[in-house]
């Protein structure tokens, strides 16, 4: 199977006594390597985002330095992290189960936003009553959230299962869509007097905090971690069962790897296609159901429409569509996000994801091809 | 709410989104999917308004804002095209980094102040037409009517010259191109730039012609998607993308104005007296964007045509077939 | 195919060498594919350079066609010592090549194909002008064909004219065949040769790459043969040699040409094929009414030129393809019209022509691949689970019984040669005990070792009870392996023969029914 040319680089410079050649690798290279080249790629991205930076008149070494120290600089900025980092692990979890099966969900901002949503419609309409008990409110927004993402998500995997409808852009689309849905419910349904928030929601809609329990433990006070962090570990962990050790799991990777080959081994694509992306979109819907009820407490658009979607894209590539790692990776983007409320320029957390991203995919490229430098020799 | 307004508002917004799609035209029919589009524009928008302000020169700005967003697009080309990386996530890479970068240097553009736009006017005897010289040719930008030379002069690169015949082989069936010695991989890069510099110059059509200024990210609002939507809806055909970057315009302009008057065809506006059903009306590009790729795909289905073979793939020299 | 002795050759020892390639040298990670290879054309011969699949001739070829470039070695053309950095180069210098893959572009017309990649015409394309050129051309070489038509809608062997007037048209003096008679059909083959001869008379020279002895035998002046990488006979005079002979150098060791199969009873019916109608990907018809059986402990094999159904055929059979008309039957169920996975659950196992594109996921490990028949039963599944230490053991067993050579079994498949890659397959659908197997090309890509090794599996499935769909398209492997042999020609089964009679089966595989040639006994001489 080794039939691949080695073409000299055609942009060498002539005169040049050797030339670089790249040769696909024979075997797989030691399992530390992709980790180190991620993490190199990072420092790359972080050196890039520093020139930009420079130029664009600030310092880029303070800038850094102000996000480590604003992230994880005390308890209570750690906590603050947390909270930050929830929101993305949910996305990145849908994100990795819907890239394993190699569907772009790009909607994850979507269904992230309809999950919101779809949790605030149980408290709002209202479906239950605000007496009702939190352990019952809990699961029953649970449910709304995962239940809304996963409509959102059923309707870009359904034009791509029956119509090979793009799923990149129809589920982008989708995100505008959701927008505009929920603002038509807080403007005109459920705010009162037209503004740009519904009410706040009961205290037994919410979901618990650490600081709630700061009477027992002073230790915990000011600390907003929310329950939320606990779900999305959980999910985390059985999606990490689900596509290591379950038969779904092997199904969608085969279907990832080589369609054809799943369809030969008699795997339904068209079925697992709806059914990944509509659990993609309830993971993404929980995330917005933990976000709406543990943090912001009442829905407005602008903290759930934050780019969460996005930021998961990158945390689960990031993660190599790992659930377990995307825990960590989510925390790092966390501390990203959260410093750059404070930093100025206001887009530079966005920029650098946007150039780990970058630095990441290309480094993708060290791990099936050696590069090596050859003599010229006279033919 | 007079029509002929609407839809000659509608030419100039339609134009923004004719040179992104046309650019992406090129990008795809060479075989490499660029979706780093919005971001391209991004970065077009921000950097021709701003030289535009720091020069006073808007064609300044329009020159810039284009060789920005193609330079930009090379590292896409080169991270799809030589280090043969996922078409897909690498253009979503793009996008972030083009959206990221454009926010951070265009900190502080939205109160820079107003620029000098480019020249608008009317083409003499053709806006006396009666209906559609009002449209067409009767005060607009001279991006638009650049955009109508565009037109004719892609669809005839592309079908009756010799580099045209070129372009379509490498997207088709790039090792037969390669084995008659043209560069395939030399020719992509190109193109992903072409696909750049005109994503640039729609970016810039938007700040410096359409809706002067910068405002961020809501300076596109998703038409690089929309563009790349509507690459498929033209079957990779450049008539038909004008078809459809035309309509598109035309339905954003009439959105913004189903709004405003207390009349609609003769009857009470409901959206007049229904602020919210607004928000109903900003789904409906959108929406429409789904539907025109439903179509799009069952064309392509039917017709078994339909995308160039080797979209999305890299071409590898030594491979058999594609 | 006739087998007519080379009387139109223009070449003599005395004429002129056009191309000499002197001691080359070309490696690829892992494997030396020309170990100091020589080689010579003189102008107006045929030249065949014979060897099995992997023995460098295609590679010595891309070489002179300026595909690949040598780690060292020279070429000479017409003496002149030339490099080639591109096919434009070798092209310049009169060297075409014609490849096994066609190098052409499917939507566009004949004519855009020819003069796709020169410098004329500059910009606009004027080309109702060129397709006259290119009509006179075909005229003069006797290669007929439309300049207007698009290239999907020409036959394979149309299609082939088309990429020699690519060749003739640039001023190719030396053209290289790859292959060429892979995909033709026995009379389209006898075409073939006239317009090699008419070219020969032309002052042309042809470098004929095949690993068909016979027609080796049939057309060639001289022949060169490669082994391993190694030229174990060069430019020997066709005349002065034999099919034996040249076996020998080809492989090292008499070939034999026979396979070891135990006579037995076929038992019970297990594939009743009936009346079957199906389209192809472009929607025409590929099957056309077939209707056959294979028994338990049989092997039956489909003999054609490819391109005439049997893919389609084993698609149906496999459920991965629609049938508009009849049925198929396994143990007296249909299972046509069903998802493939209804077939796996029946005892029906396929081994598909593409290893890499549909029988295997390259990026999964040995053991991902091995279990995707088995993963849904236990004791691999348990439940909702899969056991990954029962499937490792599982790979690890198969591992060592079918001597796939791999590192271990996490490694992924992507990473194994196309041997190991057909073991992997084979254990995989052979474990599984199959009641029915459908094999499409099982050998096409592997070296004697492998092909060997390829044979005895089957067989002793076949021993074992199971019934055998065998696809193929060397006929010396489907009559060596089969119990009784059917032929398809255009979406029809022609008839089947039990004898191994090379020219009936020939007649067949272009269009003549078994019972017209019966009829025609007494007229022919054998």
């Amino acid at each position: 199977m080794a039939e691949v040319t080695t073409k000299p680089s055609s942009s060498q410079p002539k005169g040049l006594p050797f030339r670089i050649r790249l040769e696909p690798r024979l075997e797989e290279p030691p399992s530390w390597f992709p980790a180190l080249i991620s993490l190199a790629a990072i420092v790359v991205a972080l050196v890039f985002g520093g020139i930009v930076i420079f130029f664009s008149g600030g310092d880029p070494l303070r800038s850094y330095a102000h996000i480590a120290e604003a992230s994880f600089g005390s308890i209570g900025v750690l906590s603050d992290t947390i909270v930050k980092a929830t929101p993305i692990l949910f996305t990145s979890l849908a994100c990795v189960i819907a890239f394993r099966m190699k569907l772009w969900n790009i909607g994850a901002e979507g269904q992230f936003i309809m999950g919101a949503w779809g949790a605030s419609l149980v408290v709002l309409w209202p479906i239950l009553p605000a007496e009702a008990s939190q352990w019952i409110f809990i699961p029953m927004m649970m449910l709304g959230g995962m239940l809304a993402g996963a409509i959102w998500g059923f309707i870009p995997g359904y034009l791509k299962a029956k119509l090979r409808v793009n799923e990149i852009i129809s589920s982008l689309m989708m995100n505008y869509i959701a927008v505009a849905w929920v603002n038509f419910w807080i403007f005109a349904v459920w705010s009162e007097g037209g503004f740009q928030m519904t009410p706040k929601f009961p205290d037994n809609a919410w979901l618990p905090r650490l600081l709630d329990y700061a009477k027992s433990i002073p230790l915990l006070r000011g600390l907003t971690t929310h329950l939320g962090l606990l779900i999305g570990i959980v999910a985390a962990v059985i999606l990490w069962f689900i596509i290591y050790r379950s038969r779904w799991g092997y199904e969608i990777r085969l279907i990832g790897d080589n369609p054809r080959a799943a369809q030969y081994a008699g795997i339904n694509i068209t079925r697992n296609t709806v059914l990944v992306l509509m659990v993609s979109g309830a993971l993404a819907g929980l995330g917005g159901m933990s976000e709406v009820t543990g943090m912001v407490h009442r829905l407005q658009t602008s903290p759930i429409a934050a780019g969460y979607g996005f930021t998961g894209i990158i945390v689960a590539w990031l993660s190599k569509l790992n659930p377990l790692v995307a825990i960590v990776v989510s925390i790092l983007f966390g501390a990203l996000i959260l410093a750059g409320r404070e930093i100025q320029p206001s887009g530079i957390p966005k920029m650098i994801q946007g150039i780990i991203l970058v630095c990441l995919i290309a480094s993708d490229f060290l791990l099936r091809y050696r590069i090596r430098v050859v003599r010229n020799e006279e033919a | 709410m007079d029509l002929i307004i609407i839809l000659q508002a509608g030419v100039a917004t339609g134009t923004v989104l004719l040179f992104a799609t046309i650019g992406e035209l090129f990008a795809e029919r060479s075989g490499v999917m660029n979706l780093g589009v919005e971001g391209m524009m991004l970065i077009g928008a921000m950097s021709g308004f701003s030289v535009a302000v720091k020069t006073g020169n808007p064609w300044l700005g329009l020159l810039v804002a284009m060789l920005a967003a193609g330079l930009i697009s090379q590292i896409h080309a080169f991270i799809a095209i030589t280090l043969q990386a996922d078409q897909v996530v690498s253009g979503l890479a793009l996008t972030f980094l083009g959206t990221g970068i454009s926010l951070v240097l265009g900190e502080g553009l939205s109160k820079a102040g107003t620029i000098s736009l480019l020249p608008r006017f009317s083409i003499p005897l053709l806006s006396q037409i009666p209906v559609i010289g009002p449209i067409l040719f009767t005060d607009h930008s001279v991006l638009v009517y650049i955009g109508y030379l565009l037109i004719p002069l892609t669809w005839y690169y592309i079908n009756r010259t010799r580099p045209g015949m070129h372009l379509r082989a490498i997207g088709e069936y790039p090792a037969a191109a390669d084995s008659l010695g043209i560069n395939v991989n030399r020719l992509r890069y190109f193109y992903v730039f072409v696909g750049g510099l005109l994503a640039g110059l729609a970016g810039a059509t938007i700040s410096l012609a359409v809706a002067p200024g910068w405002f961020s990210e809501l300076t596109t609002a998703g038409q690089g998607w929309i563009a790349v939507g509507l690459v498929i809806f033209a079957q990779w055909d450049p008539i038909r993308a004008a078809f459809g970057s035309y309509a598109f315009g035309a339905l954003r302009r009439l959105i913004l104005d189903i709004q405003g008057p207390t009349m609609l065809f003769g009857f009470a506006n409901p959206f007049y007296y229904n602020p919210y059903w607004g928000f109903f009306l900003q789904m409906l590009p959108y929406a429409f964007t789904i539907i025109v790729l439903v179509i799009g795909s069952r064309e392509a289905m039917r017709k078994r045509l339909g995308a160039p073979a080797a979209l999305g793939n890299p071409y590898i020299r030594g491979e058999r077939g594609l | 195919m006739s087998e007519q002795p080379n009387a139109a050759t223009l070449s003599s020892p005395n004429a002129p060498v056009v191309v000499e390639m002197r001691n080359i040298v070309k490696r690829f990670p892992g494997v030396l594919a020309n170990d100091h290879v020589d080689f010579d054309l003189r102008r107006g011969e045929v030249h065949a350079l014979l060897g099995e699949n992997g023995a460098g001739k295609s590679t010595l070829m891309n070489v002179l066609a300026g595909l690949y470039r040598q780690e060292s070695g020279i070429i000479l053309v017409n003496g002149k010592q030339v490099h080639f950095s591109s096919p434009s180069d070798a092209i310049h210098s009169g060297i075409g090549m014609v490849h096994q893959h066609f190098m052409l572009v499917p939507t566009q017309s004949v004519t855009e194909n020819i003069l796709l990649g020169l410098n004329k015409p500059r910009y606009l394309m004027r080309l109702p002008d060129y397709d006259k050129i290119i009509q006179d051309l075909g005229e003069r070489f006797g290669l007929k064909v439309d300049p207007r038509a698009k290239i999907w809608q020409l036959s394979v062997g149309e299609q082939q004219r088309v990429e020699l007037l690519k060749m003739l048209y640039r001023g190719a003096e030396v053209l290289i065949m790859d292959e060429p008679t892979a995909v033709l059909a026995p009379t389209e083959i006898d075409s073939l040769f006239n317009t090699l001869r008419s070219m020969l008379r032309e002052g042309k020279s042809v470098i004929f790459i095949s690993h068909k002895l016979q027609e080796v035998m049939a057309i060639a002046d001289r022949v060169t043969v490669l082994s391993k990488g190694k030229v174990t006979a060069a430019g020997i005079p066709t005349q002065q040699t034999s099919r034996q002979e040249l076996a020998r150098l080809m492989v090292g060791r008499d070939v034999v040409f026979q396979i070891d199969k135990k006579p037995q009873e076929p038992g019970e019916v297990v594939l009743s094929v009936e009346d079957v109608y199906a389209d192809n990907d472009k929607g025409l018809p590929a099957l056309q009414g077939v209707s056959f059986e294979v028994r338990a402990g049989e092997i039956v094999g489909l003999a054609g030129v490819a391109g005439n159904g049997q893919s389609e055929l084993a698609q149906v059979v496999a459920g991965m393809r629609l049938c508009n008309q009849g049925c198929v039957k396994l143990n007296g169920e249909v299972i046509c019209n069903k998802s493939a996975l209804y077939g796996i659950q029946r005892g029906l196992a396929y081994i598909p022509e593409d290893r890499t594109l549909v029988g295997s996921a390259p990026n999964l490990s040995v053991t991902d691949n091995v279990i995707m028949k088995a993963y849904r039963k236990k004791p691999i599944a348990q439940g909702w689970m899969i056991d990954m230490g029962t499937a490792r053991h599982f790979a690890q067993d198969l591992k060592d019984a079918y001597e796939i050579i791999v590192p271990n079994v996490e490694t992924p498949v992507r990473l194994l040669s196309g041997g190991n890659l057909q073991r992997v397959i084979l254990a995989r659908e052979i474990s599984g005990k199959p009641a029915l197997m459908i094999a499409v090309q099982p050998t096409r890509g592997l070296d004697v070792g492998a092909i060997e090794g390829v044979h005895h599996l089957l067989l002793a499935q076949r021993d074992a009870g199971a019934a055998i769909l065998l696809i193929s398209e060397e006929l010396e492997e489907l009559l060596g392996m089969s119990d009784r042999t059917l032929v398809m020609y255009e979406g029809r089964i022609m008839g089947e023969v039990r004898e191994t009679d090379l020219e009936t089966i020939g007649l067949m595989m272009t269009g003549t029914p078994l019972d017209q040639i019966q009829g025609r006994e007494g007229v022919k001489n054998g």
